[in-house]
């Protein structure tokens, strides 16, 4: 983080923002916005087929639970980089913090629409002689404050905005902050590593108190250590993918190698999932299942990160971007079902209520999804958050 | 640099993994079993007594002022289940030649796992009656207590703008200021007009009230005298999910009626005994801080490589 | 059995002094009963009626049937006889009363001069009001004229039938000739509406004698009807009600559901939003005698917004919905499922998947440092 007066490391990718993409996306935000005004309007009855079976849906499933752990790249890439001092990282670390700002801040707002009466919100944090030990309160206090780191570690990109081409005395001043923003970096830097490790895991203690309603496979007191390793191999996944797409898409060096040594670390943690979620089933004596039931969703969760790890076993394929990637996407996807099966599948309210997505629910999921990558092409190009010189210039 | 790539990451891994996750293995954390408060509030309700009359159902919806639920069929007030409209309500089991009215409504446990859920008790189980009651107040709409009550039974009100959780508060409401429950032919009652409205309105005594400790007498008083005639000779909420102030006597099996069969102990014990066992005097976190501070201080100190130019 | 009023008229006998005051006392009490009076009304009114204070009645008929007087001539508890001859004194009446022509007219304002501010105007038919009021004219007078001389004056108003209390028949679409009911020409003034087509004729004696016998009018709903016949709906008291509870309903005339005497509803019985008494009170002390009874849906004549204005055999909502005689299973299934929108996350998913894969092979091997 250290600055020199003239020539930041980070740089923005210029041209121009509405593109043939960009609109598409923001078709897809309108959409969502034009769901949630009726949401607010009607209820939540008229817009999902959320019901009091199954009184969470996408929204919290995906949008939230999905949703920040495909922003814990911050997370993952942070932790290599400044605990275990592994500087060569570094420049996946701003696109990282990017990413989660984006994954968690809309998680954010799904969670505002998704709440039955988002204006009583603000009490949460204030009434704290009320607070309960429920996993959910801690998840919700975790996740607003790792928001507000996520903005302090982003702040340095919009500084250097700020300073790049501003008159002398501005410049001075930005620079002055980016200073006292450095020497603080280790408190705010051990916070942003704090604050993901308790709520990643206190997501998975919240399907803990559905207790018989969760699926025995998935019904473990080691959910919470599950879904924060989880979190770390979706970290990693995302970081994979996130840095080939800036690379091919604006045309800036590749990271391949640097991806590689990380997808070695990424794969011990994938296999290491496998392992321990395989080892828990067996020694609770829950193997017997796997044969009924859901038991074929289970295997398929193994099997994404298993077959991720697989890809990544040999330096070769490690070395080829091609297959980073797709171990990458095979990690995210193995991440995203198992999340969605311990919210969604797994929750057993009973044989005689179901539950799939409405449309007008669709809507606003993917119009926030929208939203995530809209605002990631726009920062991208305004801010300075890839690290080097474009090798040459390509539209998105 | 790849093997100690590996090693520091598995120690990382080690360290704030255990912090965060060894709670459930450490028996010091186990939760304590909860007990019903002494002159704790409930409801004895008897299949072989109950007609199915429905005065419970219009007795709750005048108590309550409840809107009737039409949504079925405009011509009747017809609720599927419990739901946002609906806090009580007559099932009928029928297979063969078996056949078994149930009521339904909060069960009122013991250990509450929607309270457990409830991030400002906005749902809270009253320390003397043990009811547990709502204020919406506090509610900011998460429905995390439908997820977590192993009962189904707090509903929300989707097709409002402005929703809240409905469910049996046991007609407290209902009950006068500084008015205590007395004895009455051997149970706890308030003056009428007071206590639950469907205890009070049914024609059979088919639901009664009292404290959880009469109706549990009242309960083996009836399964004594005629031995054989309820299933398995049991009560329902003497010991599922922690025990319920709610009791159910049966002539057909309890799960075929919709009372699930669940373990002796609280819903909430698993989840809170990690979610304590992690966060008890919240040390395991203020320590994993400090450890990470320190360790990116030193890093940083020792001047190691954290710089992009040099990682270039 | 007792021997009637117009026996005693038959044979020649003078009537107020002849009359058995124990018979007297009997037919008072009758009346009181039969309306939901205690029996101190009845002796309290025979002793007014004995102190010479029967009530005058000024019954005015503009656009009617004469339905309504036709089914009070058919009561007997009291006989229309005892009533209009012993009970009350029926100065005016154009079909009961033998004058005619300029001398009835003249017998009717000399009626009123002589009782005025106590005597019962009671109205039967719609007035109309279009075009001055000329297509209702009684001895050259318009209807509308003779109901405001004759309210200016009188101590209590009664408007019975549906069309004197709300227009009725002559006042449905397209209503030509502008006909509207007692109330609304007689706007500021408190009438009594007794609607009903016809009315029953209980509600109107009811309020008659008690204005006769304590001075007051009973308590009024918002349509101006008596709350004590008026306040519940016939849904509430129905002899069918039961087939509605437990879902069992006539489909059409002369089916199986409606010979077996099951509800109604789906005909277009207006019971569950009409509020009278005809299911516990029949007409003419006849078993059955009301339009539920002999097989044929409530029309909701009591009721002025539906009778003559909803189609005869449209439904209604239902007031007050009760819980029916089904229940719900165990476990009812329940919870929205949306399968295009489940295909769409199926194909969006599987497009992102497969394209992010196949999308791989381009990214070429590695650049960079």
């Amino acid at each position: 983080m250290t600055s020199h007066a003239h020539s930041f490391a980070h740089a923005p990718v210029g041209g121009p923002l509405m593109t043939r993409p960009m609109r598409i996306l923001l078709a897809f935000v309108a959409l969502g916005a034009a769901a949630m005004v009726w949401r607010f309007a009607a209820g939540l009855g008229a817009v999902s087929n959320l019901s009091d079976g199954y009184p969470w849906g996408i929204w919290i499933a995906f949008d939230v639970v999905v949703g920040t752990a495909l922003g814990c790249g911050g997370y993952a890439v942070a932790l290599l980089v400044y605990v275990l001092n592994r500087g060569h990282y570094h420049p996946l670390v701003r696109p990282a913090v990017l990413t989660s700002l984006l994954g968690y801040g809309l998680a954010v707002l799904a969670v505002a629409i998704d709440l039955g009466r988002p204006w009583e919100l603000w009490k949460v944090p204030v009434f704290f002689w009320r607070w309960s030990g429920s996993p959910q309160l801690e998840v919700a206090l975790c996740v607003a404050a790792y928001v507000l780191v996520l903005l302090v570690e982003f702040t340095p990109a919009i500084l250097e905005k700020i300073a790049v081409g501003a008159p002398a005395g501005r410049r001075a001043r930005a620079e002055r902050w980016l200073a006292r923003l450095d020497r603080s970096l280790p408190f705010v830097l051990a916070l942003g590593l704090l604050l993901p490790t308790m709520h990643q895991s206190s997501l998975g203690t919240m399907m803990l108190l559905a207790g018989p309603r969760l699926d025995p496979l998935w019904f473990t007191p080691w959910l919470p250590f599950l879904f924060l390793v989880s979190a770390l191999v979706m970290g990693y996944g995302i970081v994979v993918l996130e840095a080939t797409f800036s690379a091919s898409a604006f045309g800036r060096r590749r990271e391949t190698p640097m991806l590689a040594r990380l997808s070695k670390v990424a794969a011990g943690v994938a296999l290491f999932w496998v392992l321990f979620r395989l080892g828990d089933v067996a020694l609770s004596g829950k193997l017997g299942l796997i044969l009924s039931g859901l038991g074929a969703l289970f295997l398929l969760e193994l099997a994404l990160h298993g077959g991720a790890a697989a890809i990544l076993a040999t330096a070769a394929r490690r070395a080829q971007a091609v297959w980073q990637l797709r171990a990458g996407l095979l990690m995210i996807l193995g991440g995203t079902l198992y999340r969605i099966d311990t919210y969604l599948v797994a929750f057993r309210p009973g044989e005689h209520w179901r539950y799939t997505p409405a449309l007008p629910e669709l809507a606003i999921t993917l119009g926030i999804v929208a939203l995530e990558v809209a605002i990631y092409l726009w920062a991208v190009k305004r801010l300075p958050i890839l690290a080097g010189a474009p090798a040459g210039r390509q539209e998105a | 640099m790849a093997a100690t790539d590996r090693r520091a990451f598995f120690r990382v891994l080690a360290a704030g993994g255990c912090a965060a996750a060894l709670g459930p293995a450490s028996p010091a954390a186990a939760r304590e079993p909860r007990q019903a408060p002494p002159r704790a509030l409930g409801m004895l309700y008897d299949t072989t007594l109950c007609i199915g009359c429905k005065a419970c159902v219009v007795a709750c919806r005048e108590a309550n002022g409840t809107r009737p639920d039409d949504r079925l069929d405009p011509r009747w007030d017809m609720p599927l289940d419990l739901n946002g409209r609906t806090k009580n309500v007559i099932k009928l089991y029928q297979e063969g030649g078996r056949r078994s009215y149930v009521k339904a409504q909060c069960m009122h446990c013991v250990d509450p796992a929607c309270a457990s859920a409830c991030m400002l008790h906005s749902l809270s189980k009253d320390p003397e009656t043990g009811v547990v009651s709502y204020d919406p107040r506090y509610c900011v709409g998460c429905r995390y207590c439908q997820v977590a009550c192993p009962f189904n039974v707090p509903k929300f009100e989707f097709e409002k703008a402005v929703p809240k959780i409905v469910k049996c508060e046991l007609c407290r409401h209902r009950v006068q200021a500084g008015v205590e429950p007395a004895e009455v032919g051997g149970f706890s009652r308030y003056p009428a007009g007071q206590g639950p409205a469907c205890c009070e309105v049914c024609p059979r005594g088919a639901v009664i009230y009292g404290t959880r400790e009469e109706l549990l007498a009242e309960a083996k008083r009836r399964i004594a005298a005629t031995p054989g005639k309820y299933y398995q000779d049991r009560v329902y909420g003497e010991h599922e999910a922690g025990g319920t102030q709610v009791l159910y006597l049966s002539h057909v099996p309890f799960d075929r009626i919709g009372l699930p069969d669940l373990a002796p102990e609280g819903v909430p014990k698993v989840a809170y005994t990690v979610q304590e066992g992690i966060y008890k005097g919240f040390i395991a976190p203020v320590a994993l801080y400090g450890v990470l501070a320190a360790v990116m201080l030193r890093n940083r100190r020792a001047g190691a490589p954290p710089t992009e130019e040099e990682s270039r | 059995m007792m021997p009637s009023a117009l026996d005693w008229v038959a044979r020649g006998a003078p009537l107020d002094r002849d009359l058995d005051r124990r018979d007297f006392l009997r037919i008072c009490s009758l009346a009181a009963a039969a309306v939901g009076l205690p029996a101190s009304a009845g002796r309290a009114f025979a002793e007014a009626v004995a102190a010479g204070k029967r009530p005058s009645v000024i019954w005015l008929s503009f656009q009617e049937c004469t339905g309504c007087t036709e089914s009070l001539l058919r009561t007997t508890k009291p006989a229309l006889d005892e009533l209009i001859l012993d009970l009350i004194s029926l100065d005016y009446h154009e079909a009961l009363m033998a004058p005619s022509g300029h001398l009835a007219e003249a017998a009717r304002k000399k009626a009123m001069e002589a009782n005025r501010g106590s005597f019962v105007l009671v109205t039967e038919g719609a007035t109309p009001m279009k075009d001055g009021g000329i297509y209702c004219k009684i001895g050259g007078q318009t209807a509308v004229d003779l109901l405001r001389e004759a309210a200016d004056m009188a101590g209590a108003i009664v408007a019975i039938g549906s069309c004197a209390s709300f227009g009725g028949i002559p006042a449905a679409d397209p209503n030509p000739t502008g006909a509207t009911g007692t109330p609304m020409v007689l706007e500021g003034k408190t009438v009594v509406t007794i609607p009903g087509c016809p009315a029953n004729p209980y509600n109107f004696l009811g309020t008659v004698l008690q204005y006769a016998t304590f001075g007051t009018l009973p308590e009024l709903d918002e349509l101006g009807r008596p709350k004590w016949a008026y306040g519940r709906t016939i849904h509430e008291h129905c002899p069918r009600r039961a087939h509605f509870d437990a879902g069992r309903f006539a489909e059409q005339y002369g089916d199986e559901g409606h010979r077996l005497g099951y509800c109604l509803y789906k005909l277009g019985c207006k019971g569950p939003a009409t509020h009278a008494n005809c299911s516990v009170l029949h007409f003419g002390e006849m078993v059955d005698a009301w339009p539920i009874g002999l097989g044929h849906p409530c029309f909701g004549c009591t009721e002025q917004r539906l009778a003559f204005r909803v189609p005869l055999h449209d439904t209604v909502d239902i007031e007050r919905p009760m819980p029916p005689d089904t229940y719900p299973p165990i476990h009812a299934e329940q919870g929205g499922v949306s399968p295009l929108a489940t295909g769409v996350i199926g194909a969006v998913a599987g497009a992102v998947a497969g394209a992010a894969w196949m999308a791989a092979k381009k990214v070429d091997t590695p650049t960079g440092s």
